[in-house]
């Protein structure tokens, strides 16, 4: 295999790594007015993803990181195609960020109830906008042949970016609801599980059906495969979920994801934008990457830290593993006094 | 104003805004891992609590650092696609290298510090924090060797293919001797940022208690004393490094990039020996360097640049016509120029902005040092001082040192221009790599888009700077909280009724460090 088709790889995974760990904490945020009826609900909605949200965050600056760095020609066509969208997008990021830190810093009824919305309004906003950006550039942009938009500020918006926006919210919202019926306890969690219950099935065919399309458009037997991996992925989820198995769930959907969007990339490749133009515009991996040397020097420098990051990440998650519920300050002699 | 000049104001006022929380999170990281570490190794409570209190400052401060510097990592793409395929084969990796490094560092295990109290043994959780600081090191000097590279691209060579630079030599890029100046530099001057802070605050809590006449021999009055020697001490300590490495970057900036430093010093003919300018007047709106007035110390500036005090400075207009020469009197005709295709190039910066944001960024550091010294000088030998003036002007005076880091990276970006890559002058002409901002700008986009991003970012930012300092400032003015002092957090003295009925965590308690922790 040659270095750009490992690094289209490395990237895919980037981004799936990105969509398994952000997704449970944008859908936990986005269901807080949803699961959270009480105050303490949503505090302990937000307990759970705390200590998490920021480093899973940082799979999606690494996989940007990584476009740019191993492929600047996607980065460089596909960010302005889609300028307002991924501005939007870092709006939803920004505020979400600094509510999540805000929140705790001043006490009224009225600072916490806006804070749990801008978080709200934040994750909704960040997970359609990333999910549009997806779609569009694994099933087309209106690109011309030097890799620029054609078109005016919403020509990148047509159906894939749509596709992709709700496939990925409604990914985001059962992994989020899975995630916290094994993660809480309490009326949370038994909201949790209802909600997983009643949605899964739905949540999960608009990401079938944007791998089903790419794979029609671009597939072989192996995405072929993968699909059907993914698609039986979401009935062992849901009946794992029916009879309450939270962790073999969460297991069983994630592996969803991870089937569907092999299968998005693997269809997709070796094309990183497709022109919605003209097919002989699509650009391709070898069109857009760095040089040899960059990639093998990029090569060795991933070889060695992402092992380390994993293993720092796993062990973070270990540490907090503790299923929370409400009444936390009482059992757990754990943070100070007014901690 | 064309895409290229908004999409320029957009990226100065971003970066310049991403640039007041990074010094703070470099400095104060620091300095609150060594409360931390001095309260693990000595167990006294005023430790304690100024970890806690700075501690709380560091995060409020962080989330927006982390919240403005995801904008920087899409501008390049969003803004600057024709300059990210440019420099693609060098820059991106070094981003890359950044978050994967660095940023995941970072941000884990500040989730393992503000979490972990009592739940991992405590010299885990001191580690914690460190790996957190070392974290933002690292990624300072991988976001500064990726500057650092535009000032002086070094360890490529010209794709004769593409015209752009291919990556030879990783190494020279990580050891560019601009970037290791730059880097000690931006360093120390954000250690200035966090000790400014520290004495200011503390000083005015000092001078407060007293006026109140409260026990000099309890906790917090150790806890604003320790504050003020540590603070005053680092930031002391700091300007001098700042100034020894200035002189580095400058004497390498004379060599690399001429016209900056003849700017920066409104030297407008070759002089030997020159003269360093201490005021200049000029005529309003004239980038012409004759109409430039300047008050001199003689030899100084031949100093600044080689290190002796005779030999001859190149001045503005010399450079610009050598200049011409090498690089074009006019741009190219070719569409990729946008407006600017065909016309004159000047290669001078504006003068008005090199000149007195350079002596804005050393004003400003001196300002800091003077505080700095009256702080230590104030406090010896366990003297608290009362004076209004001394203790509000140097309240006051930590906004100097974000002033200094904003002026510097004003001018050294601003003194760039026309480039974007500025050509390396250490390798010869035919072979140099250089890019002009004025390529640099995204094509495909419209005027509307990025004014839309302009405004709405610049609305946000502003909001977010008034809900930030309005927090920061109540928690501040509210100082350390009794109670912080426990020697063991999570062992509290009252009752573990922190909740109330339905779980909801006491209104009240809301000043912690760690509040969220649960
Ligand atoms: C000298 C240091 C320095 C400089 C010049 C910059 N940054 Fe920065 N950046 C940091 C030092 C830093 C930091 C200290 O590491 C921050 C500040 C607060 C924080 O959370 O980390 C950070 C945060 C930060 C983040 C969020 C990281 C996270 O989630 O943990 C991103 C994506 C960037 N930066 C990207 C950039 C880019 C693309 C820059 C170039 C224009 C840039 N920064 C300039
Ligand atoms: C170290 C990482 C940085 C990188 C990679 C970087 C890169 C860039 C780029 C690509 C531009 C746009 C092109 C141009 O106008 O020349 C620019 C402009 C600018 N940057 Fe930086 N920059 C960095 C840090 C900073 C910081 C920290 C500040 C300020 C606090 C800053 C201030 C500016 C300003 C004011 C401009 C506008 C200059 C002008 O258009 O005249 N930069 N920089
Ligand atoms: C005391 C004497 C000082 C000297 C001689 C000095 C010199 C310089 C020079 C020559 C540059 C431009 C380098 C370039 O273009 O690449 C620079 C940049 C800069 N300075 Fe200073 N400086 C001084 C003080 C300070 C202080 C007090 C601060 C902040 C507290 C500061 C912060 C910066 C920053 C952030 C930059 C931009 C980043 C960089 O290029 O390092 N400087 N300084």
């Amino acid at each position: 295999m040659d270095l750009q088709t490992v690094w289209f790889a490395a990237v895919a995974l980037l981004w799936i790594g990105f969509l398994l760990l952000e997704g449970f904490d944008f859908g936990v945020a986005a269901l807080l007015p949803v699961l959270g009826r009480k105050p303490a609900d949503r505090h302990l909605m937000l307990r759970s993803i705390g200590p998490l949200w920021d480093g899973n965050e940082v799979w999606l600056i690494t996989a940007v990181g990584a476009v740019f760095a191993a492929f600047p020609g996607w980065y460089a066509s596909w960010l302005p195609s889609l300028y307002l969208p991924f501005v939007l997008v870092l709006f939803g990021l920004i505020i979400r960020a600094v509510a999540f830190e805000w929140r705790h810093s001043h006490h009224t009824e009225q600072w916490d109830a806006t804070w749990t919305r801008v978080i709200v309004a934040g994750s909704l906003i960040a997970s359609l906008g990333i999910g549009a950006a997806l779609g569009a550039t694994t099933l087309g942009l209106p690109i011309d042949d030097a890799g620029n938009r054609v078109g005016g500020a919403f020509s990148g918006l047509s159906w894939p970016a749509l596709l992709g926006a709700v496939a990925v919210l409604g990914f985001s919202l059962v992994h989020g609801a899975l995630f916290l019926a094994l993660k809480v306890d309490g009326d949370v969690r038994t909201r949790a599980r209802q909600f997983a219950v009643r949605w899964t099935p739905v949540a999960a065919i608009p990401l079938l059906v944007w791998a089903g399309l790419t794979h029609l458009r671009y597939g072989t037997t192996v995405t072929a495969v993968l699909w059907l991996v993914a698609a039986l992925s979401v009935m062992v989820a849901w009946a794992r979920i029916r009879v309450g198995r939270e962790g073999q769930a969460f297991a069983a959907w994630g592996a969803m994801l991870v089937a569907a969007a092999a299968t998005i990339f693997g269809a997709a490749y070796p094309v990183v934008v497709p022109s919605t133009i003209d097919p002989a515009f699509d650009l391709t991996i070898a069109e857009a990457s760095v040089s040899d040397y960059t990639l093998t020097v990029m090569t060795w420098a991933a070889a060695v830290g992402l092992p380390v990051v994993l293993g720092y990440q796993a062990w973070t998650y270990w540490v907090f593993r503790k299923r929370l519920t409400a009444e936390p300050v009482h059992e757990e002699p754990a943070a100070p006094a007014h901690a | 104003m064309d895409v290229l000049d908004i999409a320029r104001w957009q990226f100065g006022i971003t970066t310049v805004y991403h640039f007041l929380m990074v010094p703070l999170t470099i400095g104060l990281g620091l300095l609150v891992a060594i409360m931390h570490t001095m309260w693990v190794r000595t167990d006294k409570p005023e430790w304690l609590r100024m970890t806690r209190f700075w501690g709380r400052v560091f995060l409020i401060n962080f989330v927006l650092g982390v919240a403005t510097g995801l904008v920087q990592e899409f501008q390049f793409g969003l803004a600057w696609s024709e300059y990210s395929r440019f420099v693609g084969d060098v820059f991106g990796s070094l981003l890359a290298l950044e978050a994967l490094l660095a940023f995941f560092l970072e941000s884990t295990f500040l989730g393992l510090w503000i979490f972990g109290w009592g739940r991992i043994p405590k010299k885990v959780h001191l580690a914690a924090l460190w790996a957190a600081v070392i974290g933002s090191w690292v990624s300072a000097y991988f976001i500064i060797a990726a500057n650092s590279w535009m000032q002086h691209p070094v360890g490529v060579v010209t794709d004769d293919e593409t015209g752009r630079p291919l990556q030879v030599d990783f190494l020279a890029v990580l050891t560019n001797n601009t970037a290791l100046a730059a880097y000690a530099h931006t360093l120390v001057g954000a250690l200035m940022v966090a000790g400014s802070l520290l004495v200011g605050i503390g000083l005015w809590h000092l001078r407060k208690r007293k006026l109140a006449e409260a026990s000099t021999t309890d906790p917090d009055h150790q806890v604003w004393r320790k504050s003020v020697r540590l603070g005053g001490w680092v930031s002391l300590v700091a300007f001098v490094l700042v100034a020894v490495t200035g002189d580095i970057q400058a004497k390498l900036m004379y060599h690399q990039q001429p016209l900056k430093m003849s700017s920066a010093e409104a030297l407008c003919e070759t002089e030997a020996p020159a003269s360093f300018s201490i005021f200049a007047f000029g005529k309003f709106g004239s980038n012409e360097c004759d109409d430039v007035h300047s008050i001199t110390v003689p030899y100084l500036l031949s100093y600044l640049a080689n290190g002796d005090f005779s030999s001859a400075v190149p001045g503005v207009n010399e450079l610009q016509e050598r200049y011409e020469e090498v690089y074009g009197a006019t741009y190219p005709d070719d569409p990729s120029f946008g407006n600017k295709a065909g016309e004159a190039i000047d290669y001078t910066p504006l003068l008005a902005v090199t000149y007195w944001n350079f002596r804005l960024m050393i004003g400003m550091g001196g300002v800091a040092a003077a505080v700095a010294a009256y702080a230590l000088w104030s406090t010896r030998r366990g003297r608290v001082p009362t004076s209004r003036i001394g203790v509000y002007g140097s309240l006051l005076a930590v906004g100097a040192p974000f002033v200094a880091n904003a002026s510097g990276w004003i001018f050294t970006e601003m003194g760039r221009q026309p480039f974007v890559v500025h050509p390396n002058p250490d390798v010869a002409v035919e072979d140099q790599v250089y890019f002009f901002t004025a390529q640099a700008v995204s094509p495909g986009i419209s005027a509307a888009e990025v004014w839309t991003s302009l405004i709405g970012l610049t609305l946000v930012y502003g909001a977010l700077a008034v809900v930030e300092l309005w927090l920061i400032v109540r928690f501040v003015r509210r100082g350390v909280t009794s109670g912080d002092g426990h020697a063991t957090p999570g062992f509290s003295p009252e009752p573990p009724d922190d909740d109330t009925g339905d779980g909801a965590p006491r209104r009240d308690r809301d000043d912690d460090v760690l509040q969220f922790a649960h």
